[in-house]
């Protein structure tokens, strides 16, 4: 198991000259479950996206480092599952398609095994073949765990990660951030008390006027 | 890398296939687009000179009407994160690149036949010259416009914007595979024309550097 | 202040001295100018018509620049600085644009004939609108600058083939075009020495001009946004700002 570790140091973001959070600071080694909380507005999605290098910090800086050394942005993307509300797949593609389509973009191979296991832990096996267009967003949702899990990635992040599930998919959710937390870096961003007693340790953002 | 991208390419074109959105409104676009023209012209016999302007004028709107898709597409359903979550910058930029290639020129494939089936000006004297011309042209066609449909992909008013933005970029593109479509009708020999085509090959060799770098500040958000 | 007077007498001086000198044949007194072969007694509109030519590469430069210290730093100061750079390149391209159509007029017959360098200041004219268009068209600020900046970008690497590579080809009526023996009047120095200096006083003077504008320019949009945004770093009292 190589060593993965995530650190910020005083990092800042501001959209235009309006400040969304400044001088963040935390440092996450080898596994666990981190929390970000905070109230509507006070940056999570933001901080979260940075964390995942969807988007560039304003100043201050963010490290991603495995065993070979700091990890540069380009190649962030294979070593991160990224789950929210906001994600979408494509639609005109059934589950299937989409998973081996992501995976052939990765420059990944495609463990068929491993994916069906997570889409039956997920309770999406039945569903596979049809078009994500028929899928409620429940099962959307669902699947986006899939897709955040099958390259198996040393760091997960779930955004708002109980968003449109039922309390059957909620368990299997929370069964799953459990056990992954024992073997790599998982980030929960959520206000949702029950998604943050899972954590370790939590970030508490505030909101700034 | 080229296989990522590749795989980009074919998950456009399968969605394509799919949705089969550019054969039917890229095509019917191409046809009532030269019978507009030609509905214009009457009975009139229009001279070569006019006849390679507005090969090129058709080729151009087409375009315009064709490429950005395959960014807006993304930037409108909502896919353009799952796309960040899985590929490079780089990778993105090559997939759309060759998508609007391969379209392109099955685009001004079909303009050239119609064309030559349809205006009587439009005989070709040097076919190598023309070809050379249509391959060189198509490729800067698509680099420009690729760049630019990332950038509109992501400001309001995309439809109206494309061409606008597009326009003055391709404009000396134009202007030259313009003037080059008029030396294949005259039967000017290559050597004569040399000028013109490094002018196309050096347009299209800058265009794609400077895309190819300054894509990267286009995606992330 | 002081050297803002000076300014204004230098472009007094220039626009008088621009256009009341006379052009004469055999010119006696060092206020009469010589003709230009090829020009004769068109030759004055050269003291306004290059320099607006010359500011709005000028102003395109600047604005390229900045647009490239935006994308490095992300400081939307730059973005001010390409902004306002861009709003007067327009200008003068517009009065570049209008006098050169005015001085075709008189010269070839008629103002527009799409000579290379008329399509070439068309196009940069074309480029600005193109800018201009895109900026309003996006909300957030960031977005707008990256957005504009690497248009910026991209519009200026196809800038040296509008004013280098065209007008080499193309056969054109301007002075200094393939068809033109000699390079052009300003390139050739043709000009006596009361010319030239009438010639650079202006050049000089609008340079001045144009730099000033500038400088008015980006501070007021950097004040302006800051006005807008009342964004202060809040202090433990949570002050509204």
């Amino acid at each position: 198991m190589s060593s993965y570790s995530i650190q910020s140091q005083n990092l800042s973001k501001l959209f235009g000259r309006r400040l969304i959070f400044k001088d963040i600071n935390f440092s996450w080694e080898e596994k666990g479950i981190f929390g970000i909380s905070g109230p509507n507005g006070s940056g999570k999605s933001t901080l979260v996206k940075i964390v995942a290098g969807l988007i560039a910090a304003s100043s201050g800086k963010i490290i991603h480092k495995n065993s070979d050394g700091e990890i540069i942005p380009e190649k962030l993307h294979n070593h991160i599952g990224f789950v929210s509300p906001y994600l979408v797949l494509y639609e005109e593609f059934s589950a299937w398609e989409n998973l081996k389509i992501f995976a052939k973009i990765r420059g990944v191979s495609f463990d068929a095994e491993k994916v069906l296991f997570y889409l039956a832990q997920f309770l999406l096996e039945n569903r596979k073949d049809d078009l994500v267009k028929t899928y409620s967003s429940g099962m959307k949702q669902r699947l986006k765990f899939v897709f955040a899990l099958m390259h198996s990635p040393d760091v997960l992040i779930f955004d708002e990660p109980t968003s449109n599930l039922d309390e059957e998919g909620k368990k299997v959710v929370y069964k799953i951030i459990l056990e992954e937390g024992k073997n790599r870096i998982v980030v929960v961003a959520s206000n949702e008390q029950k998604d943050l007693e899972l954590c370790n340790d939590v970030l508490l953002l505030e909101k700034f006027k | 890398m080229i296989a990522k991208s590749y795989a980009l390419f074919k998950k456009d074109f399968s969605s394509e296939l799919r949705t089969r959105y550019a054969i039917n409104s890229l095509a019917m676009f191409i046809i009532v687009a030269i019978s507009v023209i030609l509905f214009s012209i009457g009975n009139e016999t229009i001279n070569e000179s006019l006849t390679g302007g507005l090969f090129w004028v058709v080729i151009f709107f087409t375009a315009m009407s064709g490429l950005a898709r395959a960014f807006v597409s993304e930037e409108e359903r909502g896919t353009t994160l799952t796309l960040q979550l899985i590929a490079s910058p780089s990778t993105v930029f090559s997939g759309k690149l060759i998508f609007n290639l391969i379209l392109v020129f099955c685009m001004n494939f079909v303009i050239a036949l119609l064309y030559s089936a349809l205006f009587e000006k439009f005989v070709v004297q040097n076919f190598t010259l023309f070809l050379l011309t249509f391959i060189l042209g198509n490729i800067g066609l698509a680099v420009a416009s690729t760049i630019i449909a990332a950038i509109i992909a992501k400001a309001g008013a995309k439809g109206t914007l494309y061409p606008v933005l597009s326009f003055p970029i391709l404009l000396p593109l134009i202007l030259t595979c313009v003037q080059l479509t008029l030396f294949s009708f005259d039967g000017t020999s290559f050597e004569e024309a040399q000028f013109e085509v490094a002018i196309v090959v050096g347009y299209d060799v800058i265009m794609f550097t400077a895309s190819y770098m300054l894509f990267d500040f286009i995606w992330k958000d | 202040m002081i050297w803002k007077i000076f300014l204004f007498l230098l472009l007094v001086f220039v626009s008088i001295a621009g256009i009341a000198f006379p052009i004469v044949e055999k010119p006696s007194a060092w206020y009469e100018f010589p003709f230009i072969p090829g020009l004769e007694e068109n030759a004055k509109i050269i003291f306004f018509h290059v320099p607006t030519a010359w500011l709005t590469v000028i102003a395109f430069l600047m604005s390229t620049v900045f647009s490239f210290r935006y994308l490095k730093s992300k400081n939307l100061d730059e973005d001010a600085k390409a902004y306002a750079s861009a709003q007067l390149g327009m200008i003068f391209c517009i009065l570049a644009t209008v006098t050169g159509a005015v001085w075709a007029k008189f010269a070839w017959g008629q103002f527009w004939s799409w000579d290379p360098r008329q399509t070439s200041i068309f196009a940069i004219l074309l480029i600005y609108g193109a800018l201009f268009a895109l900026r309003s068209s996006i909300e957030s600020e960031d977005k707008r600058a990256t957005l504009s900046a690497v248009y910026s970008l991209i519009a200026f690497v196809t800038v040296p083939f509008f004013i280098f590579v065209m007008p080499r080809i193309m056969k054109g009526l301007h002075p200094g075009s393939a068809d033109d023996a000699n390079s052009g009047p300003v390139v050739d120095f043709q000009m006596n020495s009361s010319m030239q200096l009438i010639f650079f006083l202006s050049l000089i003077g609008f340079t001045i001009l144009y730099l000033w504008m500038w400088r008015v320019g980006y501070r007021s949009i950097i004040i302006r946004d800051k006005l807008n945004k009342q964004q202060i770093i809040p202090t433990s009292s949570g002050q509204r700002g």
